[in-house]
């Protein structure tokens, strides 16, 4: 098989999943009116499978500082941080990132997928080991593969198994980083941190936490699931995006090791792409400060959260094991998800489809992900349109 | 663990991947674990650590690169076994 018969094999595969002509991946969105709603062919859609947790996209200081910011410095930086690419901006969000979360250094990345492969790939490399939970995200995946080391999986969220691999390391178990997500994006559950930090400081390893889904989401101040256990200073590296809660496009690495700033000068994904666009930095600093002050913000979000996914459950759909803004709903095969996200579709609301092997043990999932700026009116419309599906779609 | 050679993790190896495979499907040393047991990345993920579990021993998904066939396996299994006596 050649180089392309092999994507045509991919492609016959990917159809025999799908029906011909329905485009469940990378569905247009024609017109984007605000954080909950959007046009989709025709019709208005009610948006429940975005990361805008906060509901922040259309906040009026983030839009004003993103706009200044293209008058005063121009659309790109044309260049990488480690050329003409690093304005006063970018150290900037890295102090306040590093204030934010009382840590000692931050470097920002211009994806939060490079964000993790940067990190993971300047802190590991050959003869080193990566511990990594099953359910990880792709960017840790590639991260691990980038970095040359011994990339070994633990069973998800199942400290038995993680304990049982880092016994089995015995000595390498000191050059281990251990990396785990503070909200799993799949099915919108939280990592064992306690446990994990346990064994973290039993085995001598260094615990690397991404906070994608969880900034903004957990803790007091929206730091992510280290501040909500009261842990923030036994993880070693904390990783996140500002894509999600934050509403722009970027990552960033914190911690309390100095050594972080060395990863400025080993780190491919750092040093070979061009740095963020200054209207993203600018408007990332102001969704910083809102999130950071955004405890209504994520009351409104928790509130929606727990109406949607008590909701599924008393209904009878299977969903993830604890409430979140990641609410999944978990079929047993494609066809019945297809025919659930088709239903949703057809009654104007927009979620994710997650087929196998994307979604965890062979299941098929309707990935709803709720915000802050859903009316409990938007809920309740979401919740009836679920109970109405519901008799046909489960037999 | 008694002692284990190649002939014998090849024996399991070949138990254990039935369950993959079309039952008209004979599993030779030579099947090739992608294209005729069609096995996905994440069962073969998923596999490993049932693997390993079972060899008490790591195998690091980046060694998995050359393995092709169950005789590939068979022998990073065994080598893997080796190196840690």
């Amino acid at each position: 098989m050649n180089l392309l018969e092999k994507l045509d094999a991919a492609a016959a595969a990917r159809k025999a999943q799908l029906p011909t002509g329905l485009s469940a991946f990378g569905i247009p969105i024609e017109e984007i009116y605000s954080p909950t709603e959007a046009r989709i062919g025709e019709r208005r859609i009610l948006l429940l499978g975005t990361n805008n947790y906060l509901g922040l996209s259309f906040s009026p200081e983030c839009r004003k500082a993103a706009h200044e910011a293209i008058d005063k410095e121009g659309t790109g930086t044309t260049g990488s941080r480690m050329a003409n690419g690093n304005y006063s901006g970018h150290r900037a969000l890295e102090m306040e990132f590093a204030d934010f979360y009382h840590c000692r250094s931050c470097i920002v990345f211009t994806t939060g997928y490079q964000a993790n492969l940067g990190t993971i790939s300047g802190l590991i490399g050959a003869g080193d080991v990566a511990l990594i939970d099953g359910d990880s995200h792709a960017s840790i995946y590639d991260g691990c593969i980038l970095s040359g080391a011994d990339i070994i999986r633990f069973r998800h969220n199942d400290m038995a198994d993680l304990e049982k691999r880092l016994r089995r390391l015995g000595d390498r178990s000191k050059n281990t980083l251990i990396i785990a997500e503070g909200i799993y994006s799949m099915l919108g559950d939280q990592a064992p941190l306690a446990e994990i930090v346990s064994l973290k400081n039993a085995y001598n390893s260094i615990l690397l936490l991404d906070e994608a889904h969880s900034l903004g989401v957990l803790g007091e101040t929206g730091q992510g699931l280290a501040e909500k256990t009261g842990l923030i200073n036994q993880v070693d590296f904390i990783t996140g995006t500002f894509s999600k809660s934050l509403c722009g496009i970027g990552g960033y690495c914190v911690s309390n090791h100095l050594q972080l700033d060395q990863l400025r000068y080993v780190s491919h994904p750092y040093i070979f792409t061009a740095s963020p666009s200054p209207s993203t930095i600018a408007a990332t600093r102001v969704a910083l400060r809102l999130l950071r002050d955004g405890s209504k913000l994520r009351e409104q979000l928790w509130r929606n959260a727990r109406q949607l996914y008590s909701h599924l459950k008393m209904i009878g759909f299977q969903v993830g094991p604890e409430p979140g803004p990641v609410v999944a709903t978990i079929l047993d095969n494609p066809q019945q998800a297809l025919a659930l996200w088709n239903g949703l579709l057809e009654n104007g609301i927009y979620v994710n489809l997650i087929l196998p092997p994307a979604a965890p043990e062979g299941k098929s999932l309707v990935r709803c992900s709720v915000n802050a700026a859903h009316t409990s009116e938007q809920i309740e419309h979401v919740c009836q349109a679920f109970s109405k599906l519901h008799s046909s779609i489960i037999q | 663990m008694a002692e284990i050679n190649q002939e014998d993790i090849l024996h399991l190896l070949s138990q254990r991947l039935a369950s993959f495979a079309n039952p008209e499907l004979e599993i030779t040393p030579e099947t090739n674990l992608i294209t005729q047991l069609a096995i996905d990345s994440i069962k073969l993920l998923n596999l490993i650590m049932e693997l390993e579990d079972h060899f008490d021993i790591s195998i690091p998904l980046n060694a998995l690169t050359d393995v092709l066939t169950v005789r590939d396996l068979a022998n990073l299994i065994y080598r893997i076994m080796s190196d840690s006596k």
